[in-house]
């Protein structure tokens, strides 16, 4: 059976750390299952956890009035769900679903927020790599608002 | 290149503005084509479009056009019923490589009605399946609803296509994968030592979706990408369609990325 800082390590957003900060981030986390249809997180809610998706799908999905929950990305195995526990104020900007059931690796975000706090270096690593999360849904949401398959203005 | 008369046979709805019509040459002629190319198309009198052939290569006796009503042209087009007669000049351009891709693994990425222009590539290579690799194709939409050929996709999946869907946004009942077409890239976990990709739809999904997969190590020059300008003659004379040195409406649509990439991030072309 594969250790929690072995399955960490093996996913794009953890790769190449040093050993002893995966412990370190290890030492924050916990397998979960969930079914189908759980809500992971919820818009509005504190952000103290973020996830790693071992198996199965999860929804980014917003609530609009009328309109019902309206999906914006779905997150696959490999990926982390939720940076808002990194980032001030702390809060989740979407809710988060799983859509089939999953199996995740669970992370406490305010005991790994302490650990980052102690050490410098690993919150270093823990900003940059999450940056780049954040990075990659933000140009995701960018492609996403032009509206590529909208109907363009055209003169044929 | 004199417009020949062709009767609309059939007509269907894809979607809230877009239709796929098959057509019959008056001559009974067979129209034979390669996948990749297009026509230029007209009813009604209000001017020729060029249009991607998107019916079955195998099948010449029909000449199968999906059309979304975008302007004038397009619309005359759509309003066209059976029975009525359209003018067609073509085909017209150069087609997708794939007798020079056989052996390969060919990811293809379509996005829109992008979908459209490389069916007859897909048909074609699922109807010679032993001569290829992995075919993989990613295809992205507006919305569920917007996805073109769905009834295709489920088939082509059966015949050793592999299919991965992607939307912008959807509701609850929508199981597949939703944000851009380039995160389709990861799961589709394609090995690129081998890799040939083809592309059609917006040019900026196309810059970003060949821009991902050559970060992902796809050489530019095994990356082909259907162009579309204001094609007119057809035959590379008026020159409207010209981007950089190339017309698009001769020595295109179908592009190898490695020579037209050049030519888009010149803003005023």
């Amino acid at each position: 059976m594969r250790m929690l800082d072995e399955l960490i390590a093996d996913t794009p957003t953890f790769a190449g750390l040093d050993p002893a900060h995966l412990e370190l981030i290890a030492g924050c986390a916990r397998n979960e299952h969930v079914g189908a249809g759980a809500l992971l997180m919820r818009e509005g809610e504190a952000a103290d956890r973020f996830f790693l998706i071992r198996r199965g799908v999860v929804a980014l999905e917003v609530d609009a009035p009328g309109r019902g929950p309206m999906r914006i990305q779905t997150l696959h195995e490999g990926e982390v769900v939720g940076w808002s526990w990194l980032f001030a104020p702390f809060r989740w900007h979407v809710d988060g679903r799983a859509l089939e059931s999953c199996g995740l690796v669970a992370f406490d975000g305010a005991c790994l927020r302490g650990k980052c706090e102690d050490d410098h270096d690993l919150g270093y690593e823990l900003m940059r790599r999450f940056a780049a999360v954040v990075i990659d849904r933000l140009q995701g949401s960018q492609l996403q608002l032009l509206d590529l398959y909208g109907r363009a203005p055209a003169s044929a | 290149m004199v417009p020949a008369p062709f009767e609309v046979l059939a007509k269907r709805r894809r979607t809230e503005d877009t239709w796929t019509f098959e057509l019959q040459p008056r001559s009974r002629e067979p129209f034979e084509f390669a996948p990749g190319q297009f026509t230029m198309l007209s009813a009604g009198g209000s001017g020729e479009v060029p249009m991607s052939i998107c019916g079955d290569p195998d099948e010449p006796e029909r000449l199968v056009h999906t059309v979304r009503s975008l302007g004038l042209a397009t619309q005359a087009v759509c309003e066209a019923e059976p029975g009525q007669v359209m003018s067609v000049r073509g085909p017209f351009g150069r087609p997708w490589p794939l007798e020079a891709v056989e052996g390969a693994d060919v990811v293809i990425a379509a996005g829109g009605i992008g979908l459209p222009p490389l069916r007859p590539a897909i048909l074609r290579m699922l109807a010679r399946r032993e001569r290829y690799g992995r075919l993989v194709l990613l295809y992205s939409g507006r919305t569920p609803d917007q996805l073109l050929f769905m009834e295709d996709l489920a088939d082509w999946s059966g015949r050793g296509l592999e299919v991965l869907l992607t939307v912008d946004s959807a509701g609850p009942d929508w199981l597949g994968h939703v944000g851009v077409v380039t995160r389709l890239i990861r799961p589709a976990r394609l090995e690129t030592e081998n890799l040939v990709a083809m592309s059609c739809g917006p040019e900026v999904m196309m810059r970003f979706m060949l821009s991902a997969l050559g970060d992902s190590g796809v050489r530019s020059d095994r990356m082909y990408v259907s162009m579309e300008r204001n094609m007119q003659c057809g035959i590379g004379h008026c020159g409207h369609c010209q981007l950089g040195p190339t017309l698009l409406c001769r020595d295109g649509p179908v592009c190898r990325w490695s020579e037209i990439a050049p030519w888009l991030g010149v803003r005023e072309l």
